[in-house]
């Protein structure tokens, strides 16, 4: 095995970019979240709903511009629609009543997809390219030096990586900073009590739910061009589960590190521990971390303590 | 002030609230009160939207309507405190009362990411309005202590903060002192007169213990399985022979 420095910081680097990913899509999770305290269970099929939508839009000749603002406009009306038809005649009731809704509408989504766009596999292209970028190679080093080729970073992932870290930036402070962001918190703990101070429940829900849905056109627009756009898309809600555990439901930054701690951690588990054990241990890893941490901080690394009187 | 004409509620084939009429009166405590059931509760949240009754108009501030969204009746001034506390758990003392202010704040989004000039001084503005209520109802040890950590009856006063950082025109109260002591009574009842003449602010009142109803209250309406019995000052309101037999209970 190959244990040199380069070697690993080149894995790391690999499972820093895809935890970006992953902290893009709990993202999602986390808006929802905060905002209505239920774990949105559709959030992946708006993923899967959205990356389809676009493909579909550019295969009908848009450009690639319009068939993104069009997409991010169907994801506003998607979310004006679970409001009117889902959230508002729950108003007021337990969160896993809300829960059980959220499977519904991932069911719904799932099926209207399919049934709009056809379920073959759509491969999406960016345009960005996906070769590999070297850094701090030292060409004239003799053969052997580990730095001699210095450390390959593929430049579609360093890309994902930088618009998601915009995209996490600009929420943050939106929604720490701002009177909705203090709105959303209210909505949250109590339907009841914020409605009583003037806080009006459908347009926050509308509100969030439409970043939300941005949220998963951009998370869905990355992985659907790294996997190809296709129905298990909608199954990276369970990887975003580990990363919502680590890094709390409730935070934004949270997430972030919930993810690069998922995306590192798998990686470097996989390649530097799973020879040891058989392999293959990168699909149950981040799991594994998740339910250690549960073990000690119940509320996740970041999220808000959990209060209870007794 | 607030004019209630004729209002039915129903759940399904259940009558919350048969009929009733009465009126609130500028500057005034009106209390609203009644056996369990009676419907009180179900008044206070048709006045404030979060129920919607078949029957009957609301006038308030001169404008008569029967559907109030209750995010509207907020923003014309309609504050209230619920039976069992209804504070965000989660926060913090200070950003409960600071939710009342929000409805007050004009700045835009982007300022207030940035926390940059006009937002900045509102934000500051805000803040001072929220430290004067904390003054005011004796609660500055505990301004940081998140309120789900707060024995029940802080909670009760922090609820009623957050309502008068609304500065409203019309607080509801309902139960402000079930399940409090003697002491905490008293301080909850001298809040309520000061609230009443400093700020100036109606209040209308739900509540069981008689002694504090009639103490307080300027007017009194009294109701039972949803219909009106009784309206008037304390001392008529006490002496009617219908309320006695149904509420006060005096020995048949």
């Amino acid at each position: 095995m190959d244990l040199t420095l380069p070697f690993f910081v080149e894995v790391l680097i690999g499972g820093l970019l895809t935890g970006v990913m992953y902290a893009l899509v709990a993202l999602g999770f986390v808006l929802v979240f905060k905002a209505s305290g239920i774990f949105n269970f559709a959030q992946g099929a708006m993923v899967l709903f959205a990356a389809l939508t676009y493909v579909g839009l550019l295969e009908l000749g848009t450009g690639a511009v319009l068939a993104f603002v069009l997409t991010a406009l169907v994801m506003v009306l998607l979310a004006v629609a679970v409001e009117r038809v889902v959230l508002r005649p729950l108003v007021n009731q337990e969160p896993i009543i809300l829960f059980m809704a959220t499977i519904g509408i991932y069911y719904v989504l799932d099926g209207f997809g399919q049934m709009l766009w056809g379920s073959d596999i759509k491969a999406l292209d960016l345009g960005i390219a996906s070769d590999p970028m070297t850094f701090l190679a030292r060409p004239d080093a003799p053969e052997g030096d580990p730095w001699k080729y210095g450390i390959m970073v593929n430049r579609f992932d360093l890309t994902a990586a930088a618009v998601a870290a915009v995209l996490v930036l600009a929420l943050a402070l939106f929604f720490q900073k701002t009177r909705i962001g203090r709105a959303l918190r209210a909505v949250a703990d109590d339907h009841q009590a914020a409605q009583s101070v003037g806080i009006g429940l459908p347009a926050i829900w509308v509100i969030v739910w439409s970043v939300a849905g941005l949220v998963a056109l951009v998370s869905g627009l990355a992985w659907g061009s790294k996997l190809g756009v296709q129905f298990t898309l909608a199954l990276i809600t369970l990887k975003a589960l580990p990363v919502l555990i680590l890094g709390g439901f409730t935070s934004v930054p949270g997430a972030i590190v919930g993810g690069l701690i998922v995306g590192a951690g798998e990686k470097l588990a996989e390649v530097f521990i799973g020879p040891l054990v058989g392999g293959a241990i990168e699909d149950w890893f981040a799991y594994m971390l998740a339910m250690l941490v549960l073990l000690v901080r119940p509320q996740g690394l970041f999220g808000e303590r959990i209060i209870e009187r007794i | 002030m607030l004019e209630v004409r004729g209002i039915s509620l129903r759940f399904g084939r259940v009558q919350a609230i048969g009929n009733v009429s009465f009126d609130i009166r500028r500057g005034e405590i009106r209390s609203i009160i009644g056996p369990n059931g009676a419907g009180k509760t179900s008044m206070l949240n048709c006045i404030n939207g979060f129920y919607q009754p078949q029957e009957g108009t609301i006038s308030y501030l001169g404008k008569t309507r029967r559907a109030m969204r209750p995010h509207e009746a907020a923003r014309r001034g309609i504050a209230r405190t619920f039976q069992n506390v209804a504070l965000f758990k989660g926060m913090s003392t200070l950003d409960n009362i600071m939710t009342g202010r929000m409805m007050k704040m004009r700045s835009n989004l982007l300022a207030q990411a940035l926390y940059w000039g006009p937002n900045q001084r509102e934000e500051i503005e805000h803040r001072k309005r929220c430290e004067a209520i904390i003054d005011f109802l004796e609660i500055q040890a505990i301004r940081k202590t998140p309120v789900g950590r707060l024995p029940y009856g802080l909670q009760k006063r922090v609820e009623l903060a957050r309502a008068l950082a609304m500065e409203p025109t019309l607080l509801l109260l309902d139960e402000p002192m079930a399940g409090m002591n003697v002491e905490e009574k008293e301080d909850m009842c001298r809040f309520i007169l000061d609230a009443n003449e400093q700020l100036g602010t109606t209040i209308a009142l739900i509540e069981h213990d008689m002694g504090v109803v009639m103490d307080l209250s300027d007017r009194v309406v009294v109701l039972d399985h949803g219909e009106k019995l009784a309206d008037g000052t304390p001392a008529e309101v006490s002496a009617d022979q219908g309320v006695i037999d149904a509420y006060l209970g005096v020995a048949h």
